[in-house]
């Protein structure tokens, strides 16, 4: 292991042996997949990286079972192509987290997205990555290769470390092989779009459509400023707020969910209709977050009870201005804020500790988040059980150390 | 003599019994603490009835701040302590040792807070399974996970197991519909995990303690997610003249896109049983029985049947009926529920909670044939078919040191073969005691030191729910070496 190279390994084998190394030679490495979201999370001073690109390859994919494994470096998008050609997804639509800092990132991992739980818009009907996660390998920070979970869709047979290692940012282990829960894709998907609704008007428009039996797989209400960098051209040139509700079905049940659901939205003004090909458009840019890309404004990802989510804008915005967008039926939202040296972290922290959420500052200077942080700061008796998480996994804190909270 | 041993109890705890009683009591209401035998007797099993074991002393707290002054005081002395909800655990995960004492959360059965615009509802631990989607029904709401017992199991008891049901093919098991935690450590400090918000940054505890079997921790409080009730459901059962002509129509149902909420199946004895106790119009006649329910409204139900009646045509199907009344649906999925009780009536079972993936099932049908044969022993196979979960009942009496002998012996290859055809040990059931010596069989000594330490970051004295999950052998070479 020489510092500041970056080694490719090509087998699990060859990872844990370079895991092994570094221990021995105390270098701290950087663990990466493609490097698409390496300007996410805290900056991290390293010797050397380990990227798990050349680690690929679908390694079992059985339709009718709904599973599929890979290896932690695959493509996304090569598995996302595999799945489509069987007319099947990963159900929890992978959100492009890393085109919220450059529209041009690049292909993602699966381990990368993974290891973010980077769930996209059906999160709230679906769930998330984490859910879909029924079994893994990896190597953790003393290089032994572990596996847990299995290809089966239950099983509770120890600790569900497979699933837990999902969202961890590669600080516990290096993801080798992911075998994931797949679902058939919807033969139809159309969106209702409101216009203009106010951001509380919007929410509870959505809590209601989520709320109802017609199975609603995506919520979004975009402000303006938002709606303007959509890559459909006529939504984009719209000038108003936007408020989508889509339901994904068999085409008969489309039909119908869809009339029943418009009944029930009346009072909330005109509602308008994409079809299959407008409504796939729109959910693209959503989950790509086209809206997201465009502006160098400081950027938090917070999460929230829906029902919460507009007050809680709407007490940010008695102390700071600052730009919303709102998925997950309001229960998350992007939050632009005017530059500043602590990307308004002071005053936001303390907001979201009073609503019981939880904010991730997704896009900011290094500086601001090294000094702010990144991930939600937790109460004393939380951050022991991490420190001890961390050193049951990694004892020499040699994995990606910092990433996620200092001395972590 | 038992074939799985209980873990031995500590003399120097034996010893001061009185005196630990006593502490209790000082620390409880004088009701909330039971040491007297014929009080305790009723903790002494869970529904592995074939183990028993008195335990120290039984509490039953209403707070969480009750339950973090026993863990404290337990911690302070180091006793055991055995987290218990409603005692159905299958694989002994209630199972007390001599020396613990058993802290039951049967009290705290409060709903403390719904929430319909943002679908959850805060819970204590205490409370039945159903009693959750009970206490949102009258809004159309519903708890998704249903396992068999949902009439009497706990919420704590789902949390520990990770427990699924029939309708998890649809909705998912109990980790995917937990959104926060309130837990008591076994030092008595309380945390709390996510809330009402979904997917909060960090690490992800909830899947950690989601099926744990209460080893990392007492949960006292859960934030639940709700979901809306679908406009109506309907089941249709079809049988087949063979389970592979069963297992391959599943497959196509879900190669045709469509997942039903639930796809059961049945083989010939349990069907014979299942009926005599339901009276829910099986067919006697079959192999085997698929119960497939569909969900939506009106039309779209009868499109979906008709579509997977269209399907099941290429499988040769000797009966199809689709439920014709609420009635009808309740007699089917009253059947299905209770088939382990029905069994019950007729026979001692031991119920295994194999994972086998789709494709394997005639495979680990004609595999459990013989080995129950082999040892002379009869079994009936109920199979959630959508996931692979498989739960052969072997029947064998209970009186019959013999008998019972070899049921566990065909229990253990059975579960062996479902590891080998690319399985798991369990689906839903837990570890247990029951299967703790067959770890070792689905992972080696690294997987298992893994989790090992996962542990210790929670309870690094071992001291909650001892005994369980992990061999024996491995636990203490474990301990020597972090000693």
């Amino acid at each position: 292991m020489h510092v500041s190279e970056t080694y490719f390994p090509r087998s699990e084998e060859d990872l844990a042996g370079l895991v092994s190394d570094a221990v021995a030679k105390s270098v701290p490495l950087e663990i990466c997949g493609n490097r698409t979201k390496s300007a996410l999370g805290r900056p991290i001073q390293v010797g050397a990286r380990i990227s798990t690109r050349d680690m690929r390859g679908v390694t079992l994919y059985e339709p009718n079972e709904l599973v599929i494994s890979a290896r932690s470096g695959t493509p996304l998008a090569e598995i996302e192509t595999l799945l489509a050609a069987n007319n099947q997804e990963l159900v929890f639509e992978p959100c492009a987290l890393e085109r919220a800092l450059t529209a041009d990132a690049g292909e993602p991992t699966l381990g990368g997205v993974v290891a973010t739980n980077a769930s996209g818009p059906r999160r709230i009907l679906r769930g998330a990555a984490r859910d879909h996660v029924i079994g893994a390998r990896a190597v953790n920070g003393s290089g032994e290769v572990i596996k847990s979970g299995g290809r089966v869709m239950k099983n509770v047979t120890g600790y569900d470390i497979a699933r837990a290692l999902a969202g961890s940012w590669g600080t516990l282990a290096v993801l080798s092989e992911i075998t994931l829960k797949v679902l058939p894709k919807a033969e139809e998907a159309r969106t209702l779009v409101c216009l203009n609704l106010t951001d509380e008007g919007a929410v509870s428009a959505m809590c209601r459509a989520v709320g109802s039996a017609y199975e609603v797989s995506g919520a979004v209400h975009l402000q303006q400023p938002f709606v303007e960098r959509l890559s459909v051209p006529d939504i984009a040139a719209i000038g108003q707020a936007v408020t989508a509700l889509r339901i994904e079905n068999f085409s008969a049940s489309v039909d119908y969910r869809l009339g029943r659901l418009h009944q029930d939205l009346k009072t909330f003004g005109t509602i308008y209709e994409l079809d299959n090909v407008r409504s796939g458009a729109f959910w693209s840019d959503i989950r790509r977050l086209q809206f997201l890309t465009g502006s160098d404004w400081p950027l938090w990802r917070i999460t929230a009870a829906p029902h919460q989510g507009a007050r809680l804008v709407s007490a940010l915005w008695a102390q700071m201005e600052c730009r919303a967008a709102y998925d997950w039926s309001g229960g998350l939202i992007w939050l632009e804020v005017p530059p500043s040296t602590d990307a308004s972290g002071t005053v936001l922290r303390r907001l979201i500790a009073e609503f019981q959420a939880d904010a991730f500052l997704v896009r900011a200077s290094a500086a601001a988040r090294a000094s702010v942080g990144v991930f939600q700061p937790l109460a004393e008796v939380n951050m022991n059980l991490i420190r001890r998480l961390k050193e049951a996994f990694d004892p020499h804190r040699i994995l990606n150390p910092g990433r996620m909270y200092p001395g972590i | 003599m038992s074939a799985i041993e209980i873990v031995a109890p500590k003399q120097e705890i034996m010893l001061r019994r009185d005196t630990f009683v006593g502490a209790l009591k000082k620390l409880l209401p004088p009701r909330a603490v039971v040491a007297d035998e014929a009080g305790r007797r009723t903790f002494e099993t869970d529904a592995l009835t074939a183990y028993k074991c008195m335990p120290l002393a039984v509490v039953l707290p209403t707070s969480t701040e009750e339950v973090s002054a026993v863990l404290r005081f337990c911690h302070l002395s180091q006793i055991r302590v055995v987290p218990r909800g409603a005692g159905t655990s299958l694989a002994g995960g209630a199972l007390p040792s001599e020396d613990a004492v058993v802290l039951c959360l049967s009290r705290m059965n409060r709903v403390l807070e719904t929430n319909f615009e943002s679908r959850y509802v805060r819970v204590e631990t205490g409370i039945t399974n159903l009693g959750v989607s009970n206490a949102v029904a009258a809004a159309k709401f519903f708890y998704a996970p249903d396992p068999s017992s949902q009439l009497a199991c706990s919420i704590g008891g789902n949390i520990g197991m990770n427990s699924g049901g029939a309708h998890c093919l649809k909705y998912g098991v109990t980790v995917n519909n937990v959104l926060g935690l309130k837990m008591v450590m076994m030092n008595g400090d309380i945390v709390e995990f996510g809330g009402p918000h979904l997917d909060a940054g960090g690490y992800d505890f909830l899947s950690l303690i989601v099926g744990s079997e209460g080893q990392f921790g007492v949960v006292t409080e859960a934030t639940l997610r709700i979901l809306r009730q679908s406009e109506g459901a309907r089941p249709m059962m079809i049988g087949f003249a063979s389970s592979e002509a069963a297992g391959a129509c599943v497959a196509a149902i879900i190669g045709r896109g469509i997942v039903p909420v639930a796809m059961e199946f049945m083989d010939r004895p349990a069907i014979k049983v299942c009926e005599e106790f339901a009276q829910a119009g099986y067919p006697l006649d079959v192999e085997a029985l698929l119960i497939i329910e569909v969900e939506g409204s009106e039309d779209e139900i009868q499109s979906l049947l008709g579509q997977i009646e269209e399907i099941a045509a290429d499988f040769s199907p000797q009966m199809l009926r689709v439920s014709q009344s609420e009635a009808e649906s309740a007699a089917i999925w009253k059947g299905r529920k209770a088939a382990f009780g029905a069994i019950g009536r007729i026979s001692d079972y031991y119920c295994m909670d194999g994972v086998i993936p789709l494709a394997s099932l005639p495979a680990a049908l004609t595999g459990i044939a013989e080995i129950c044969q082999q040892h002379a022993l009869q079994v009936a196979n109920i199979f959630h078919a959508g996931d692979g979960n498989l739960h052969p009942l072997i029947l064998y009496n209970a009186n019959d040191q013999d008998e019972k002998r070899r049921a566990e012996l065909c229990g253990e290859k059975i579960l062996k073969l479902c590891v080998a055809l690319g399985g798991c040990l369990t689906g839903e059931h837990g570890v247990g005691i029951e299967k703790r010596e067959l770890m070792s069989v689905q992972f080696n000594d690294v997987d298992l030191a893994q989790q090992m330490r996962v542990k210790s970051v929670f309870d690094p004295d071992w001291l909650l729910n001892p005994g369980k999950v992990f061999p024996l052998k491995a636990q203490e070479a474990y301990l020597a070496r972090a000693r």
